[in-house]
This record gives C-alpha cells, sequence and structure tokens, in this order.
C-alpha cells in the first residue's frame, strides 16, 4: 500500500507547518480514534467476562449495568482525547520537540544531529484510516525513542524528509517530495514476489510449533473427541468402513501414526507459511540517495531507511535444508535498530547472485578467492571435545550404574555427535583479514560469514580463561556499534596478529567520519 | 604501541582498597559459618577450621595477586587495560572511537583518593572500559589527554 502511493497529497495543515517549521503541532485527529478503537479492543474481553460474572441469569442487573459501562468507556474516551490534546509536537530549526502530559507535562527535545533514522510503521489499524507511527531513531534504543503516532502518511513522509534535510546542512527545499517520488524509479535492488515468499514460507517450517502442539496433544487430549497416540483407536475407526483393514493390525497402526504425523507437519508448514508471509509480504528493497529503503509486510507495513555509511557489518547466513538449495540471508548490521534487533535484514531469502549487487552497494566485498583462511587452534577444539566428554561419560556410567543401560547410549551418542562437528568445524571455521575488512566463517552445518569493516571497529580485547592460558588460544572480541563480532579460539600470535591490523586500521580514522 | 610493552602499575593504594573490600566478603561469609558452626552439634571446628584458613589465603594473597595482574598501557593514542587472574583480558581502546569518558570515586577510594577512569565506545562489546586504582589527580589528567586528542581529531 505504502509502496504503490503516488505523490504524497499536501493538506493545507501540513503547507502551514512548512511554511512556520516552529509552530506547535498536534497528531492527527484520527489517531484519537485509532487509540480509542484498540482500547475498546482492551477493555471488551473483561467486559464479557464481568457481564457474565454480574448478570448471573439476572438481566434486570442490566439497568445497573449499561450505565456504569457507558460511564466508563466516557471516561476513557474523555481521557483519550485529552492525551492527544496536550500532546504536541515541534519541528524548531536544530531539534524536535514534543510536549506530553495530562496533569504532570514532560519536555523532549531530540537534535537533528542526533537523529539516527526515521522510520514509519503502520499497523493494521491506523493503516485503515491512512496514518502512520513515526519513529526517530537516536540509537538510545527500544522504550527511549521518540515516537509520533499517528500522522498521516504524507505528513510522516515529510518529516522524514526535513530531518534527513536538516541533517545534510540544508534548508528544505520544496521539490524535495518530488525528488522522493523519483528515486522510486529506479527497479528495486530485491524483491520477492508472491512465489519468493511462499517458498520462503516453506522453509520456515516451524518445528517449535510441532514441539508444543504434540506436547499440548498429549496434556490435553481429553479435549479431543479421540485420542490421538491410541494406535488400537486408530485400528478401530480405520477398520469401520474398510473391514479388511482390521486383518492388516500392524498396517493400520502405521497408517494411524503416519496421520498424527502428517497432521503435525501440515500445521509446521502452515505456521511457518503464514508467519513468512506477514512479515515479508511485498518485500522490496531499493537504492535510494539517503541508503537503502526496504519496506516488507502484510497486514504491518514496515518502511526503514538505512544510511549506508552507517552501515558497520555484514552477516550472511543460511539454513541446515535451505543452504542444499543455495538460499541465503542477508543482514546488515548497523547503528540504527529495526524494531529490537539491531540486524536489518535487507535480503533474508536470496540466491548468491542476488546478494552480490546489493553487498556492493553497501561499500563491502565478498572474501575473494586468494583470501588467507586461518583455522581455529587445534588445542582449542580439542578441549571444546574433552569437555563435552568429562560431562557426558560420567553421566553414562551414572546411568549405567542405576541400571538404565539402555539409556546411557544416549550420552554416548551426544558425545560422538559433539566430537563430530568439532572435527567438522575445526576443518570448515576460519578467519581472514584483507586490507579492509575481517572475515569469520562457522558453523558446518548452516555456514554464517560475518564481514566487518577494520575501520569501523571500536575496541579490540584478548581474553582467556584459565584453561585457554594454560594451552595458548585466546578468544579475540571485536567492538562493533550495534553488533558483535568476536573469534573464539584462535592461537595467542594469530590474536595478536588480527589486532595489530586492526589497530593500525583504526588510527586512520575518527569516530565523526565514520557516523 | 607494541604487545610487550612494560604495563603501568596501578596505585598501590587500590591494593587496600581491595583488601578492604575482600575483608568485607569474608566478614559477610562469616555469619553461615558461625550458624553452621552451632548447627551442628559435637563436630567442633569442622566449618570454621577450614574457613579461617581459607581466608586467611584469600586475605593476604588475592588482593595482591590481583593488583599484580593489572595495568595500563597510554600511548600512540590508544589506551590498553589489562586485568585478571583467572580469566585474563587484554583490551585496546583508541582514542579516535571513545566517546565519553568518566571519572568516579566510590567512598573507599574517596579516603584513598584514587579513582576509576571509564571510557565508553559505541560498541556493543566493550561498551564501557574501566580501569581502576588510579591517582585522582593521574585519573583527571588521562581524561583531559584523552579529550584533547579526540577534539584535535574531530577539528
Amino acid at each position: 500500500m505504502t509502496g504503490e502511493r503516488s505523490l504524497p497529497e499536501v493538506g493545507p495543515q501540513e503547507e502551514l507547518a512548512a511554511e512556520h517549521p516552529g509552530e506547535a503541532q498536534r497528531t492527527d485527529p484520527k489517531s484519537f480514534i485509532v487509540g480509542a478503537v484498540a482500547s475498546l479492543g482492551q477493555v471488551a474481553l473483561p467486559l464479557a467476562f464481568g457481564a457474565y460474572a454480574v448478570l448471573d441469569g439476572e438481566p434486570t442487573r442490566l439497568l445497573f449495568a449499561i450505565p456504569a459501562v457507558l460511564a466508563i468507556l466516557a471516561v476513557s474516551t474523555a481521557l483519550a482525547y485529552l492525551h492527544w490534546y496536550r500532546f504536541t509536537y515541534r519541528i524548531g530549526a536544530s531539534d524536535i520537540r514534543v510536549e506530553s502530559g495530562v496533569i504532570s507535562r514532560a519536555a523532549r527535545s531530540v537534535p537533528y544531529e542526533r537523529i539516527q533514522d526515521v522510520s514509519l510503521e503502520q499497523k493494521l489499524l491506523p493503516r485503515l484510516f491512512g496514518l502512520v507511527e513515526v519513529r526517530f531513531e537516536t540509537g538510545a534504543g527500544g522504550k527511549d525513542e521518540l515516537k509520533l503516532s499517528y500522522l498521516t502518511e504524507a505528513e510522516g513522509e515529510r518529516l522524514r524528509e526535513v530531518v534527513r534535510s536538516q541533517k545534510d546542512g540544508a534548508v528544505l527545499a520544496p521539490e524535495s517530495a518530488e525528488a522522493s517520488v523519483s528515486a522510486e524509479a529506479p527497479p528495486p535492488l530485491f524483491a520477492m514476489g508472491p512465489r519468493r515468499v511462499a517458498t520462503f514460507g516453506l522453509f520456515e517450517f516451524s518445528l517449535a510449533v510441532v514441539a508444543v502442539l504434540a506436547g499440548a496433544a498429549q496434556q490435553f487430549d481429553f479435549l479431543l473427541p479421540f485420542d490421538l497416540w491410541d494406535f488400537d483407536a486408530w485400528q478401530d475407526r480405520l477398520a469401520g468402513p474398510g473391514r479388511w483393514l482390521a486383518g492388516l493390525g500392524f498396517a493400520a497402526q502405521l497408517a494411524g501414526g503416519i496421520i498424527a504425523v502428517a497432521t503435525f507437519v501440515a500445521i509446521g508448514f502452515a505456521t511457518g507459511l503464514v508467519r513468512t508471509a506477514l512479515r515479508e509480504w511485498d518485500f522490496r528493497l531499493e537504492r535510494t540517495e539517503k541508503g537503502l529503503r526496504r519496506r516488507r509486510g502484510l497486514l504491518t507495513r514496515t518502511d526503514v531507511v538505512m544510511p549506508i555509511h552507517r552501515v558497520q557489518a555484514l552477516r550472511m547466513g543460511t539454513g541446515l535444508v535451505r543452504r542444499w538449495f543455495g538460499w541465503l540471508e542477508l543482514k546488515v548490521v548497523s547503528l540504527a535498530q529495526d524494531s529490537g534487533s539491531a540486524n536489518h535484514s535487507v535480503a533474508p531469502f536470496a540466491q548468491a547472485d542476488e546478494i552480490a549487487p546489493i553487498v556492493a552497494v553497501t561499500g563491502f566485498h565478498l572474501p575473494g578467492e586468494e583470501l588467507d583462511w586461518r583455522r581455529a587452534a587445534t588445542q582449542y577444539r580439542t578441549d571444546q571435545v574433552i569437555l563435552a566428554g568429562l560431562v557426558m561419560f560420567p553421566l553414562a556410567a551414572g546411568l549405567a550404574i542405576a541400571g538404565q543401560g539402555h539409556l546411557a547410549l544416549l550420552p554416548m551418542v551426544g558425545f560422538a555427535v559433539i566430537a563430530a562437528m568439532e572435527f567438522a568445524n575445526w576443518r570448515f571455521a576460519a578467519n581472514g583479514f584483507d586490507t579492509t575488512q575481517l572475515f569469520l566463517r562457522r558453523n558446518w552445518l548452516a555456514p554464517k560469514v560475518a564481514i566487518a569493516s577494520r575501520v569501523k571497529l571500536q575496541s579490540v580485547e584478548i581474553s582467556q580463561g584459565p584453561i585457554a592460558r594454560r594451552r595458548g588460544y585466546a578468544t579475540l572480541s571485536l567492538g562493533l556499534a550495534g553488533g558483535k563480532f568476536a573469534i573464539s579460539g584462535i592461537s595467542l600470535d594469530r590474536a595478536r596478529e588480527l589486532r595489530a591490523a586492526v589497530l593500525e586500521s583504526i588510527a586512520g580514522r575518527d569516530f565523526s567520519e565514520l557516523v | 604501541m607494541d604487545d610487550n610493552d612494560p604495563l603501568t602499575q596501578l596505585d598501590p593504594a587500590y591494593r587496600s582498597v581491595m583488601r578492604i573490600v575482600t575483608a568485607i566478603w569474608l566478614a559477610i561469609l562469616l555469619v553461615p559459618t558461625v550458624v553452621a558452626e552451632v548447627a551442628i552439634p559435637g563436630w567442633h571446628g569442622v566449618v570454621a577450621i577450614p574457613y579461617v584458613l581459607l581466608a586467611a589465603i584469600i586475605f593476604f594473597r588475592l588482593p595482591q595477586r590481583r593488583w599484580q595482574a593489572r595495568g595500563y598501557v597510554m600511548a600512540d593514542e590508544r589506551l590498553r587495560v589489562v586485568k585478571g587472574l583467572l580469566f585474563h583480558s587484554d583490551t585496546v581502546v583508541p582514542f579516535g572511537r571513545v566517546q565519553h569518558i568518566d571519572v568516579d570515586q566510590g567512598p573507599l577510594e574517596r579516603a584513598y583518593d584514587i579513582a576509576t577512569l571509564t571510557v565508553h565506545t559505541a560498541g556493543s562489546h566493550n561498551a564501557s572500559v574501566h580501569l581502576p586504582g588510579l591517582k585522582h589527580a593521574d585519573a583527571l589528567a588521562m581524561r583531559d589527554a584523552i579529550r584533547a586528542a579526540i577534539r584535535r581529531d574531530t577539528l
């Protein structure tokens, strides 16, 4: 919806605001309605329960109940109105000021220089009214961010432009609205149509939902008209229409088991599909002059712009199954927040040849063929296996002594799996660096690659635990704005080599040149 | 800055502060020890004697060892902070990445005229690096030196 909108309509109110930037303004009057409707939804359920309890089969009590409910509604509506009336914002010359509060007043000022980004979010209800929630991201994180809920879509777009141009030190030019429209003309850098989203959804098979459902089916099976796990009953049921099935006792049991499993699998797939479609619908990533602009979502449509110079690192990952089909995810680690997590997914489900152009746009590059990948220290992997053994073998011994001989096999199998994984990761996981970037590759089963810019790191730490000190390996933790980048289990010499390389890059540029 | 640069030792007063803090913890742990001693009749000293021995070692040895393991180097526009006996860490913060600087004094530190210098960075890891046990005047001087370096960079 947001995506297809043409030139935003400029109402008289907005025009006035643009002419007098210092004017105090209220949020859109419709947001008061949205707030009232939303709070009505919250009150409805307790009210229904209350009504059920109070009436208790005596309808005459309605005479008292209805006025009481009306009074409550009137008071809450009046409060919502007062809140809306007393909430004003001001687009000043150097900052945005918000004043709020009915009885106690709060005033907040956010200077333009500190605003990392302006993001727009549309939940279902505001979307019906054509409203957006405008959030000013300052890097303060989560609850401390300044937000205006709700403004008209046009006003949201305009505020975003105002903040951007203020940050750049430019005066708000009248053609800025047109400029942002014309910038939308080139084809998106990456987009996902319904087919891609559906494929993505299939890979998002939700094991958690299946596990919860299977557990719930066992716990609450009294709610079901039949016993899901009673294979004999299944046998009877199947035997009803086709009597010959009864003769095939084992086949019927098998059929029952397959039906139960198939139901859960279908639910798992359906959950994955629905969740993915809700989040990723009509995903489009565009290159605008202000950075990467990402829009996605079916019911809640989000619109985020990530300035390219604020990209700190890249993360590329894949899944256990999807890797065999070549599907990758690309995330950027940036200073701005993405609804709680600092990683913005810029291509959640893409092939390698679709990822490459996005990486190029961010100013980073993928590891080259000639990159000198180094493995972690052999001692580190050995110690991990030994530690696993120290836990698993006594556990197996304990079970064997307790007379649970067959259960004792489980820890042994667990140990074998851990040892095999450590060996595979010893061969696979590696780190490397070139003139401008650091690379980290890990997780053999579902490979992940992290790419950090050497100059954009904040600090370097070499840490060693008691075992690591004896065995001569260390963990290198790099301070990354908005994310983590740690290389564990490398030799002390390698850690020092990497640190020297990073510090040499950092020395050249000050933080203020980066942000 | 070289990895083998000699570390600057912290102020000896910091060792005394650590010793007092250790003593406070040991005194708190004395309470369950006494309770256990009273609660187990007939076994005098089965808890108290190991406690006293352990407490003596901890009180006399640990602050000294911890103090020795700590240190810092401030050179080449970088601050390097080394610490940890069991869990060793060696952190370098370039001045160009410092966001802001704190100099804090707790009540004990004030009594001994020492202070903790904290440099904050924008990174998620090592968002703030603490360097305790500096003479208060030294901490202030270091803060000013780092601040001056930042200002020169940005101008």
